[in-house]
């Protein structure tokens, strides 16, 4: 009898649970921004399955360098998530070209986004976009507010007010001017070079110019960035060749530092760990009055992994993730993560509220050397990470950095022959 | 007649080994060499013979990173080789004399560091170094060298070295292990003769001890040949696989991993990571094979 009740019951279990499997589908996300585990945790993916009971979804990110690296291991080896975090441009491009990511061109929601969102997750020709456009992130400084009325600056707008305003914070010796290091490289290249060039080479303009071949990275509008760079050495503080990324930030977050030549992706980080009030200035233009141009830099998709189990449960997740629903929890859970939808998302955050109005001031582009130019050998974006370090360093001149940066890019783009 | 019979159990047993070996690493190593002969185009993978180790080897842009990767390699070796290795053959004999105290615990306390992980090891020493938190500039300031520190691990000058002198740093017990091994297997009746013509203290351990340990520093010489050109782990540890600043702690296997499996925006590119991997199984058995036949079949050995 007790025999017969025990088997019964394991009968019903094994039951229970076969059907739970064929009813639930559990999606896994790749993703590499694990500073983001605890906003995916406790706001997105609870607000996603209130709304769709059957699907579970686990957010499973890497370490951002390791990223490209290993997702391109896990989905040769097919043990990747259903739902891939895409790279802007070619790193998903080359992802769908292999047949790793779904054509998504048929997803409703896609019609939420305009063309420039869409634009760098899209086959060159523009026929099939593969990845929903998340967010896009604003290159500029945030500074110490504290220290700037310590000091009586004011916000600097040009050029020559933004270095005075370096001179004095140095002469005064209580912060360190600016906090960046070159250790890392990429940081000289993203948060300096990227961050102020929009400026000298007039966004799109030049950087279409630059793609067309009508423009040359030894023209003097790509060439002068690092002539600004060169006078950065100054100011980053004694050390700063060995001075990574995380020191970076814990020395401005530790307020020992006035400045921080940032990315809006910094703002919840520092929203956390900063106690004392931060401001934001857009990169300074060279004299009062000139246009003013953003970096406003498309950053994250979403796609499908072509090989998912679990194609529906996949697509539902992405036509929400398209909804202005979801750009409202995303900007706001997420300050500093603009979302690209066409329906303007109301944000709360005040730092994220300074970032994004400079969209309304300024010309907005993206960085110089995402689209097409890094897809040959030399990769002109890892080259430029080298090249704005040695600007910073005094290692080369600028016109030695311009020529050699030239010359690597036309050995394999055509148009720059 | 007789005919030979099959000896059987002989393959049965040698089956498991070679089996496992085959899988894991024969194959393996054929495959990638074979990978180094193709090339993809528009996904299309596409035989080119030699063309890969060409491009690695005469292309200007290829050949100046390899080069540089090969000669820091080398560098990286040859600070091993002066530093590391002396230094563990000094430790061992120090630690081999009969009236030293506390030996046990020097020997535990400088084998450890060789059973820490190697991101452990560069997490600790980049901290150790760091400009901003380390302990590093204050010790110095501390006994008055404060205008010495420099931020090593950032200057293309002193990067690498700083670099091999934590690997030595490291792995300076595994000599020492293996000489203090050697050191123990010399009788006593051999030094004790020794002393009765008179050879004593130094003079000892050049004359006596240092000739029947010989073949023990060859073999600590090879490994160590062999162990920093597969080195990949502290450099990518510590400064990533970009190798800064500026490539000069770029060695072979950073070069070979970026290549490989591809950097940020730059792709992954197997058919010339293989190619370097190719480079580097050839560097490393020229290597071995000149001192299998150029230097151990030379080497004189002594019945103990």
């Amino acid at each position: 009898m007790t025999r017969n009740t025990l088997k019964l019951a394991l009968a019903t279990t094994a039951l229970v649970a076969t059907g739970a499997y064929a009813q639930d589908a559990t999606l896994t996300i790749e993703s590499w921004r694990n500073d983001d585990l605890k906003l995916w945790q406790n706001q997105i993916i609870p607000a996603f399955e209130a709304e769709h009971p059957g699907i579970k979804v686990e957010f499973r990110p890497s370490a951002p360098a390791e990223y490209n690296a290993v997702l391109n291991s896990k989905l040769d080896a097919g043990s990747a998530g259903d739902l891939i975090t895409c790279r802007p441009f070619d790193a998903s491009l080359a992802l769908y070209d292999a047949g790793h990511l779904s054509d998504l061109s048929d997803l409703e929601a896609m019609s939420n986004f305009s063309d420039v969102a869409k634009s760098a997750w899209q086959t060159d020709d523009g026929s099939a976009s593969f990845c929903v456009p998340m967010a896009s992130v604003i290159h500029g400084f945030i500074y110490n507010k504290d220290a700037f009325e310590e000091l009586g600056l004011s916000v600097p707008e040009t050029e020559a007010e933004f270095f005075a305003a370096l001179d004095t914070i140095k002469e005064d010796g209580g912060y360190i001017p600016m906090a960046m290091g070159t250790n890392d490289q990429w940081e000289a290249a993203t948060m300096g070079y990227n961050n102020i060039g929009p400026n000298y080479w007039k966004g799109e303009e030049g950087r279409l110019a630059l793609i067309a071949g009508e423009q040359t990275l030894t023209d003097p509008e790509w060439v002068a960035p690092y002539a600004t760079l060169a006078r950065w050495g100054d100011y980053l503080g004694a050390g700063y060749e060995a001075q990574t990324y995380p020191d970076s930030q814990n020395i401005f977050t530790l307020g020992r530092a006035a400045i921080y030549p940032a990315g809006s992706w910094e703002i919840s980080g520092f929203n956390a760990q900063a106690d004392f009030e931060m401001g934001a200035f857009k990169p300074p233009v060279q004299a009062a009055g000139d246009t003013c141009y953003i970096s406003d830099h498309t950053d994250i998709g979403i796609g499908m992994n072509a090989a998912t189990d679990n194609p529906e449960a996949a697509r539902t997740f992405l036509a929400w993730v398209a909804n202005p629903e979801f750009a409202g929890i995303f900007g706001n859970a997420l300050p500093g993560f603009f979302p690209l939808s066409k329906t303007p998302v109301e944000l709360e955050d005040p730092l994220a509220k300074e970032f994004v109005s400079w969209r309304g001031e300024c010309e907005s582009t993206i960085r110089s050397t995402y689209q097409i130019l890094s897809r040959g050998t030399p990769n002109l974006e890892n080259e430029t990470w080298g090249a704005s370090v040695a600007a910073i360093k005094g290692t080369a001149t600028p016109e030695d950095l311009g020529q050699g940066l030239q010359d690597g890019l036309a050995s394999w783009y055509e148009p720059q022959q | 007649m007789k005919q030979a019979r099959i000896r059987w159990h002989i393959l049965v047993f040698l089956a498991p080994a070679v089996f496992v070996y085959t899988a894991v690493m024969i194959f393996p190593l054929f495959n990638t060499l074979w990978l180094a002969l193709y090339t993809r185009v528009d996904q299309e993978r596409v035989f080119v013979g030699l063309e890969n180790f060409r491009t690695l080897f005469f292309d200007p842009i290829w050949a100046e990173q390899f080069w540089n990767a090969l000669g820091n390699n080398f560098w990286f070796f040859l600070v091993h080789m002066l530093v590391q290795n002396p230094i563990g053959v000094a430790l061992a004999a120090l630690l081999s004399h009969p009236r030293l105290r506390f030996a046990a615990l020097y020997r535990s306390a400088i084998f450890i560091p060789t059973i820490l992980s190697f991101v452990i090891v560069g997490f600790a020493w980049k901290l150790i170094l760091s400009p901003i938190w380390g302990i590093a500039p204050s010790m110095l300031d501390a006994v008055g060298l404060g205008s010495l520190y420099a931020p090593w691990l950032g200057k293309e000058e002193y990067a690498l070295t700083t670099l091999a002198l934590v690997s030595v740093w490291q792995f300076v017990g595994i000599p020492m292990m293996l000489i203090y091994a050697a050191l123990l297997t010399i009788p006593e009746e051999i030094l004790e003769a020794g002393e009765v013509d008179g050879i004593t203290g130094m003079a000892a351990f050049w004359k006596i001890k240092l000739p029947l340990i010989l073949p023990s520093i060859g073999i600590i010489s090879i490994l160590t040949f062999v162990g920093n050109f597969n080195a990949f782990d502290l450099i990518y540890a510590a400064q990533g696989a970009l190798a800064g600043p500026d490539f000069s702690t770029d060695i072979l296997g950073t070069f070979m991993y970026r290549t490989f499996f591809g950097f940020q925006l730059q792709l992954g590119d197997p058919h010339m990571g293989s190619a370097i991997a190719g480079a580097m199984f050839a560097i490393i058995l020229v290597g071995v094979c000149i001192y299998l036949f150029g230097i151990q079949t030379r080497m004189r050995r002594y019945q103990l």
